[in-house]
């Protein structure tokens, strides 16, 4: 199967600067245990270079979206180090942190907009966070909603709008930071199969543009048709790293 | 400040919440200020009276009565000598006929000269007493009304000093159960608010920049319920105060709240903003731990 193709969207918008390192992300020796009975990752070990798209894959449960908690720093691991661009995330003081979530775009199952907002508002909103002027933030959030097709609902509020567009939405306002990775949560996972495809293929297109991407998913065909590198995660440790990999757990 | 407006129906009810407790606040202060005028007056009806035997010389009596000013228990002392005791008498008895002939009968004034001791404080009584006690004034005391009303002073100092710790207690419980009422009103309020603040801090707002509004929000809604609960007071007390002024001649609430104006309107309003900040702020640090 070939590559899947990239849309037709624009790409007039730069993601990402051009970093130097090798490993952008390095995950060593990761742990996570909420109690004796429940251990979600056990001494998980891997790394992402720039520019990578890099799915994770495993069963409900496995681990996955511990290990992008883990990342975004929603959640604290147990043991091991986690470092983003050669930085220690874990020692990382609390008011740093939402510097750290500008640089890391995070994209959920959920979409998580907020439901008071127009498409337009909960884009800006991202960048008011980081206290970006007013004339700034019409400019990126108009490419950004550009990027993902969106210019023409900008003003529509999410219960407006179908399940894939509010992703897109989700996806122009992990974007708008201009961040060097972009994780996804089972970003699909609330989606039928068009809408699936539609948002997998603005996926690769950011990642063309220069984004890492880091996909979880439990959706074999996704994965199978991808052909990019595939981290599986079974009962909570990396049972393979293969790039390209496939959908295969045991 | 938008959430104020959008939030329309949330931010009624904890205004209207906070309005209570402040309303609640209010009247507990002022019961506490009726309640302490009530027992200054009782305590002030309150004094002793030494009476001196007719031999006594004035120049002694005013050496005693200078003594007492000195110490630190007594309040006041009012000499009252033998001649302006009997136009006092007279008046007191002018209505009892077998009093005012049993005077005319005897042709010379009987009345001993006295002091009138009020003591700071009802507890202070006895030392009083017992200072005028001392061998050296036995000469020319004839008798100390204290021990005549020993028991009466005693429970009556009982009673008010039970009155007044019960009554900050009771308005201490009072005030803390209308707080607890108001800040979880709040917490709810913010409760609802929570995915937003995860969000928020999710695409990478800093503490600051959510709890903010939250500020203000609370301040608004303690500086709006202040000015509602100061609505509802004033008139209440204009209602209420003259009635109480029938009852209770020595206390006029309508001319304390005149008095004291500015400075109760500043205490409301500073206790809306408290509550209202102190509530927003602890509700929302719960949903920053993100």
């Amino acid at each position: 199967m070939s590559r899947l193709p990239s849309s037709d969207l624009p790409g007039d918008f730069y993601f990402g600067k051009i970093p130097t390192y090798t490993a952008m992300i390095r995950f060593e020796h990761v742990s996570k245990i909420y109690n004796s009975h429940s251990v979600a990752l056990k001494s998980v070990s891997f790394e992402v270079k720039p520019q990578e798209f890099v799915s994770v894959v495993g069963r409900s449960g496995a681990g996955k979206s511990t290990l992008l908690k883990l990342l975004i720093a929603e959640e604290k691991p147990t043991g091991g180090r986690i470092f983003f661009n050669k930085q220690n995330i874990l020692k990382m003081p609390a008011k740093e942190l939402p510097f750290l979530r500008r640089q890391i775009g995070a994209v959920f199952q959920d979409f998580k907009l907020l439901p008071n907002k127009t498409a337009y508002e909960n884009v800006a909103f991202a960048m008011e966070v980081a206290g970006k002027s007013e004339a700034e933030i019409q400019n990126d959030v108009g490419r950004v909603l550009d990027l993902v097709g969106l210019k023409n609902k900008k003003d529509n509020f999410p219960r407006e709008l179908s399940g894939g567009e509010k992703q897109r939405v989700a996806i122009a306002r992990a974007m708008v930071h201009r961040p060097s990775v972009i994780v996804a949560d089972e970003p699909t996972g609330n989606l039928d199969p068009i809408n699936t495809w539609d948002i997998i293929r603005l996926l690769i297109k950011i990642n063309e543009l220069g984004t890492t991407v880091i996909l979880a998913t439990h959706d074999k065909e996704i994965i199978n048709a991808l052909e990019r590198r595939v981290v599986s995660l079974e009962n909570g440790v990396v049972s393979r790293d293969e790039n390209p990999g496939r959908y295969i757990l045991s | 400040m938008l959430n104020f407006w959008r939030n329309g129906w949330l931010s009624t009810a904890t205004v209207l919440i906070m309005t209570v407790t402040l309303v609640v606040w209010t009247s507990i202060f002022l019961l506490n200020v009726v309640l302490t005028s009530v027992l200054d007056v009782l305590v002030e009806k309150v004094d002793i009276s030494v009476y001196f035997n007719l031999g006594a010389k004035e120049m002694d009596i005013l050496a005693l009565k200078s003594k007492l000013e000195g110490m630190g228990e007594v309040n006041s002392v009012e000499y009252i000598s033998a001649e302006q005791a009997l136009p006092i008498f007279k008046k007191r008895h002018a209505d009892n006929d077998i009093f005012i002939k049993s005077l005319q009968e005897i042709g010379i004034n009987p009345l001993e000269a006295s002091l009138n001791i009020l003591a700071k404080n009802l507890s202070q009584y006895p030392a009083i007493t017992a200072f005028l006690n001392q061998d050296q004034y036995k000469g020319i005391i004839t008798n100390i009304t204290y021990t005549e009303n020993k028991d009466a002073i005693d429970r009556l100092s009982n009673i008010i000093k039970v009155l007044r710790e019960s009554g900050v207690a009771a308005s201490l419980i009072l005030a803390f159960i209308a707080f607890l009422v108001a800040f979880n009103t709040v917490r709810l309020a913010i409760y609802s608010a929570r995915e937003e603040i995860t969000v928020m801090k999710l695409v990478g707002a800093s503490n600051w920049f959510v709890r903010g509004p939250f500020i203000v929000e609370g301040v608004l809604h303690g500086v709006v319920a202040s000015i509602i609960s100061f609505m509802i007071v004033i008139p209440g007390i204009g209602f209420l105060g003259p009635k109480l002024f029938d009852f209770l001649p020595n206390i006029n609430l309508v001319s304390y709240i005149g008095d004291n104006f500015w400075p109760l309107l500043l205490f409301q309003t500073l206790g809306g903003i408290i509550l209202g900040v102190f509530s927003s702020w602890v509700a929302v640090r719960k949903y920053l731990k993100v």
